[in-house]
């Protein structure tokens, strides 16, 4: 895998008003350029960094695109088969209570195959947190339906659009864990503006510190694009995904318990 | 201290389980096995050891909830029945490719589907090939008594976490329910995160300034690093095979036929012995305690004393497979089965001998 460096000759210390976390390793990100994924990870590794909290998580990787996200998080990970990673991350906060967990999936395998692992980890309450990145499609595999998919999007298995009397309607299953007693903390963030991208990062860092007092389970829902999988430019892929994914999934709370 | 006791085998293997200083413990409800869970529950393991005990959603939930739990280095496992043991193939497979230790008790039920949840041995090519996908093996204990259930608990772990590897114990509904007398031994700590540190350097305990990052995977998307990957799994398969063999011979000095029989069908067997002798036949009974690594060299042996070897198991004839592998035609060798939650009696076990084997 190609390496991450900063140029020194272009970038002197004087002009260096960003750095990379040292949570994210050297490795270039496996990503497409212009996909969210690599945002979502810098967001979460600089709440880690923030916490100082590295040597105490423990994050689970799912299948998908991110599958590989244990190769750009410089934490301890576990990589957990299709849609398990909330069963891994309720045994790993069980046996080691003072450590940090999140999983880390995409909508396939979120909301598809591990919606039984999904909603049951939710509905115990398991003090972990969650990130779901949700782009409508299966990127990993080629473009196919996903249980998030819009009515009418087209993807490689829904090649003339998803009809909704065949193929079923978009899941909205971040709504769906708001209304288990489990869940603490429940929202709909993005990362494709800078604005975006802070609230999605206090979103980060509070879901973290409810796990720190031991609240309950966080639920974080991204909102990302997949300009492979959508077949467009990245910046057509996300006026795309301001017009025609938040209308059906609205940004912001969700659910909020502050006792 | 050793203590006596009279218990239910999966009832003595769950307090084996905590005596052996386990971790966690991940499951899901299904005869014949359903007492390990509720014996845990009901001991509040929580409170006596530390030990967690959770009711999974399913099968594949308890099985990847083991899997995250060996992740971190923590002596875990799981128990179930034939059905809910081909749902967790999936996570066995990724915590074989992951060589992660952790202990798996089948209580096997009839089958194939839903089956009967009567006693049976049909699922020994599903524990002893591998069962899930891709090349592997688990190594596979197969009890035959209430004292076998407690006792494999703990070499279990040893074994385990001596080469990273899931153990099976291979059980039956009629081991797994009967009551028998038990010695259990004393209690083992649980590790602390300092020992577990220094046992299992690669465990997911949280990455400190003085280590690089640890990470559980079992994928690879370089052939060459998966094949290399695979080359040393079958590596450690061939050490186990060449270092723990274990198996058990009654009666096989001076006669002149043998049975070959694991976990109750060996019971039965031990019976036939008996009633054969009062008919005046020699037979001897060779019990594999170790189904993978199977007994190939002792049961090799056999030829050269015996004229007829009859495999007596509560399947179709999975086992006898490694028996004529390992007899490569040098004596007779036949099958006796029954199948569907039966058990055969032990004159049914002679009278197959007589026709089968000496007879035949």
């Amino acid at each position: 895998m190609a390496e991450f460096k900063t140029n020194p000759e272009i970038v002197q210390p004087e002009n260096l008003v960003y750095k990379r976390t040292d949570l994210l390793t050297p490795k270039a990100l496996s990503y497409c350029p212009g996909c969210g994924h690599g945002t979502a990870h810098r967001i979460i590794m600089e709440v880690l960094e923030e916490m100082d909290i590295q040597d105490k998580t423990i994050g689970i990787a799912p299948v998908g695109c991110s599958v590989l996200a244990y190769e750009f998080m410089n934490i301890d990970m576990q990589q957990a088969a299709h849609g398990r990673a909330p069963a891994l991350a309720t045994a790993v906060k069980r046996l080691m209570p003072d450590k940090f967990i999140f999983t880390y999936q995409g909508d396939g395998d979120l909301a598809a195959i591990g919606t039984a692992e999904t909603i049951h980890a939710c509905n115990r309450g398991e003090n972990i947190v969650i990130i779901f990145v949700n782009n409508g499609i299966y990127g990993m595999t080629g473009g196919q339906m996903a249980p998030t998919t819009l009515p009418g999007m087209k993807s490689s298995t829904s090649p003339y659009g998803r009809d909704v009397h065949t193929m079923g309607n978009p899941l909205r299953i971040t709504e769906l864990v708001a209304q288990l007693p489990g869940t603490i903390y429940v929202t709909r963030q993005a990362v494709h503006t800078p604005s975006a991208v802070r609230k999605a990062k206090k979103a980060v860092r509070k879901a973290f510190e409810n796990q720190k007092l031991n609240k309950g389970l966080s639920f974080i829902e991204i909102v990302s694009n997949c300009n492979s999988g959508w077949k467009m430019t990245p910046l057509k892929s996300n006026e795309w995904m301001v017009e025609n994914m938040f209308p059906y999934y609205p940004l912001g709370d969700i659910k909020v318990n502050e006792e | 201290m050793k203590e006596l006791k009279l218990m239910k085998g999966n009832e003595a293997f769950a307090e084996a389980a905590i005596r052996a200083g386990a971790d966690g413990y991940f499951g899901y409800p299904i005869t014949p096995q359903s007492e390990v869970m509720e014996y845990l529950m009901a001991e509040k393991t929580h409170e006596r050891t530390g030990m967690i005990t959770l009711q999974a959603e399913s099968e594949v939930a308890a099985i990847n909830m083991v899997y995250g739990g060996a992740s971190c280095g923590k002596k875990v496992l799981t128990s179930s029945s034939s059905p809910g043991i081909s749902l967790k193939q999936e996570g066995i497979s990724y915590i074989a490719g992951s060589e992660l230790p952790c202990v798996i008790l089948n209580v096997v039920r009839g089958g194939p589907g839903l089956g009967t949840i009567q006693p049976s041995q049909s699922d020994y090519f599903q524990a002893t090939k591998g069962g899930g996908h891709g090349d592997y093996r688990m190594i596979v204990l197969a009890p035959s008594s209430v004292q076998e259930m407690a006792d494999f608990a703990g070499l279990g772990f040893e074994l385990a976490f001596k080469y990273r590897n899931p153990v099976m114990v291979l059980s039956d509904g009629a081991i797994g329910q009967m009551m028998e007398k038990v010695e259990l031994d004393a209690q083992k700590p649980r590790l602390t995160e300092e020992e577990i540190i220094k046992n299992t350097p690669w465990a997911t305990t949280g990455k400190t300034k003085d280590r690089e990052r640890n990470i559980i995977t079992s994928l690879d998307l370089e052939s060459s690093k998966m094949e290399r990957h695979n080359i040393l799994l079958q590596e450690k398969y061939a050490k186990i095979e060449e270092a723990e063999v274990r198996y058990e011979k009654i009666g096989c000095e001076d006669a002149d036929y043998a049975f070959i029989a694991f976990g109750t069908s060996a019971r039965i067997c031990q019976k036939a012995i008996e009633l054969a002798a009062e008919q005046g036949i020699k037979v001897g009974l060779m019990r594999p305690i170790t189904l993978f690594p199977f007994p190939k060299k002792a049961v090799a042996q056999m030829t050269e004393k015996v004229k007829g070897i009859l495999v007596v198991e509560m399947n179709a004839g999975q086992m006898i497979e490694d028996v004529q592998l390992a007899t490569q035609g040098r004596v007779k060798v036949e099958h006796f089965g029954r199948m569907g939650g039966i058990i055969p009696s032990p004159i049914e076990v002679v009278e197959a001998l007589k026709q089968k084997i000496i007879g035949g």
